[in-house]
């Protein structure tokens, strides 16, 4: 029996490897996710039919529970919303692995330790190290998960959020969890170290909660990928505790997966991890220094925005979180297809941090319908952006901003952008005057041939559709 | 020796993981994330485990249930979105063709 459910666990993590391989492309990507939900199913069937399990009960009112939970969830959500979507299943994630170290950990104060390490052939150093990485990691990923779904679902600002003594404030609580962990794991009496255990769990906690704190909106892409890393190590700690290969594998799979979509994001903003996370960016940075950039602001009508158009012969749009916010994209598909229609060649411009999660965009031009060869990547639209008539920029800022290219003080610095300037004419939708997300003024917005199209980019796109539809 | 096996698997997971996902393209990148999510509520089976034990205290039946009823929130709930993205970049093939 336990050697047909290891055999078992073995061709779940096959299925796992191959289902994670197929994702990466876009042909056998839904196969890929089938087969490794298929491999998961597996996984559970032989967990459930193992000799350890006595008592089902409680099991399936668990499984059944979740079931609901996560299936009305998954069917309900809107596109837009799919970022705090993710956030907050990879919270539950985390705070159930730790929730497995904890269950792990009060089963050895009930047992003691030479009964709970029989099966195991751990050794208590060991298991006690491993029982505080799962808490640890589990922990941070849950309250980072879950606040950061506040500020993606706008229940609490999404803005950074600095005060004087943050970083001493985590690095108490990052010296306060190795003391208390510490302390844990040389204890030789388990149920002794309780306390130790309990501070740890609620230091870990509140890390989380500081941790993303800091962090604004435009780096969303960076901590969403980091924390489903950190849920995938957090299962693989679950799975030193219990002695599992398929948790070590599988979380380590997704650890690994998490960390390459963390260091993409990275790339793509030309910034370091550690300045994502420490650096408070965009609470720090609006002081505005090194924006001596002369220019004004120049509105333009949907009227005039329309005649721009209609005489275009090549669009792009540059999308960015004001049209996830406005929940513009099946309107601007209306309007693609009607610029296509009138002869002009439609293309949108993706950059990679565009959005509030690594692929943001592209997720919500599928659902709008947009054909996949339009979605054009930065570096293959910008060289050619000098011989495109309109560039509509439809609540993107710091992907945008000049300023990147050309001003050494400015923060974003560096980070690689989409040439929207280059364009013969700039249409830049916004809500209203006033800086984007990270607080810095728009050199874009500044320039001669930019123009300002005011308003919910919804509306405004719905009005220049009706333009072209009563002509 | 079962410490150092288990270290083993999970270096060589991670340079598998780090092999098999290097190159995807952007379009994917949310689907990568939310599939491979739901991959990390394996969790799932040391939560039967923890709740289904023989021996278990009320505190412990208590602890595990809730780690199941979350795990399956993240399993069931990361397959499906994942499933219905994907859904959607494969209509939009379908109709290229």
């Amino acid at each position: 029996m336990e050697t047909l459910i290891n055999f078992s666990y073995i061709i779940a993590s096959i299925l796992f490897i191959y289902g994670l391989k197929m994702l990466g492309s876009a042909e056998t990507a839904r196969r890929g996710n089938m087969i490794s939900s298929i491999g998961m199913l597996i996984a559970v069937v032989v967990t459930l039919i193992s000799k350890e399990i006595i008592s089902y009960q409680w099991i399936i009112v668990g499984l059944i529970t979740g079931a609901l939970i996560g299936g009305f969830a998954a069917r309900l959500v809107k596109m837009t919303s799919m970022p705090e979507m993710v956030a907050l299943f990879n919270g539950f994630g985390g705070l159930a692995s730790l929730l497995v170290g904890w269950a792990e950990y009060e089963k050895i104060t009930q047992l003691g330790w030479m009964r709970y390490i029989v099966n195991l052939s751990g050794t208590p150093t060991f298991t006690s190290t491993v029982i505080f990485l799962a808490v640890l990691i589990g922990g941070i990923t849950f309250t980072g998960s879950v606040y950061a779904y506040l500020k993606l679902a706008g229940k609490v600002s999404g803005k950074a959020k600095v005060f004087s003594g943050q970083k001493l404030v985590n690095i108490f609580l990052a010296a306060a969890i190795l003391l208390s962990g510490l302390l844990f794991i040389l204890s030789e009496n388990p149920s002794g170290a309780y306390g130790y255990f309990l501070a740890f769990v609620i230091l870990a906690l509140l890390l989380g909660v500081f941790g993303v704190m800091p962090i604004g909106g435009g780096d969303m892409p960076v901590v969403i990928a980091l924390l489903n890393s950190l849920s995938g190590l957090a299962a693989a700690a679950a799975g030193f505790v219990i002695v599992n290969n398929v948790l070590i594998v599988a979380g380590c799979l997704v650890g690994a997966s998490g960390v390459i979509l963390t260091f993409i994001m990275c790339k793509a903003m030309n910034r370091t991890l550690g300045n994502v996370l420490f650096s408070g960016f965009g609470a720090t940075a609006s002081s505005g220094e090194g924006s001596a950039f002369e220019g004004e602001l120049k509105p333009i009508s949907a009227s005039d925005t329309y005649y721009l158009l209609e005489a275009a012969n090549s669009v792009v749009f540059v999308p960015g979180y004001g049209m996830a916010v406005a929940q513009a994209q099946h309107t601007v598909k209306e309007l693609a297809t009607l610029l296509e229609e009138n002869g002009a060649e439609v293309r949108f411009a993706i950059h990679p941090v565009a959005g509030r999660m690594p692929g943001h965009m592209n997720v919500l031009l599928a659902e709008a319908d947009v054909s996949y060869d339009q979605l054009v990547e930065m570096d293959s639209i910008n060289p050619s952006m000098p011989t495109v008539d309109v560039a509509v920029v439809i609540g993107a800022n710091d992907v945008v901003n000049p300023a990147a290219a050309r001003d050494a003080g400015s923060p974003i610095y560096g980070m690689p952008i989409i040439n929207a300037h280059e364009a013969r004419t700039a249409i830049c939708l916004k809500r209203g005057k006033g800086a984007g997300f990270s607080g810095l003024e728009n050199q874009l917005f500044l320039m001669p041939n930019t123009r300002m199209l005011y308003g919910d980019a919804k509306n405004s796109i719905q009005e220049l559709v009706s333009e072209f539809k009563n002509s | 020796m079962t410490i150092i096996l288990l270290v083993f698997i999970f270096v060589l997971a991670a340079f598998l993981g780090f092999e098999l996902i290097s190159k995807v393209p952007s379009q994917l990148h949310t689907p990568l994330m939310s599939g491979s999510n739901a991959i990390s509520g394996i969790t799932i089976v040391g939560a039967i485990l923890a709740t289904g034990a023989s021996d278990n205290s009320t505190l412990n039946t208590i602890l595990g249930t809730l780690a199941v009823t979350l795990a399956t929130i993240n399993v069931i709930g990361g397959y499906l979105v994942t499933d219905r993205m994907l859904a959607m970049f494969k209509k939009k093939e379908g109709a290229k063709k």
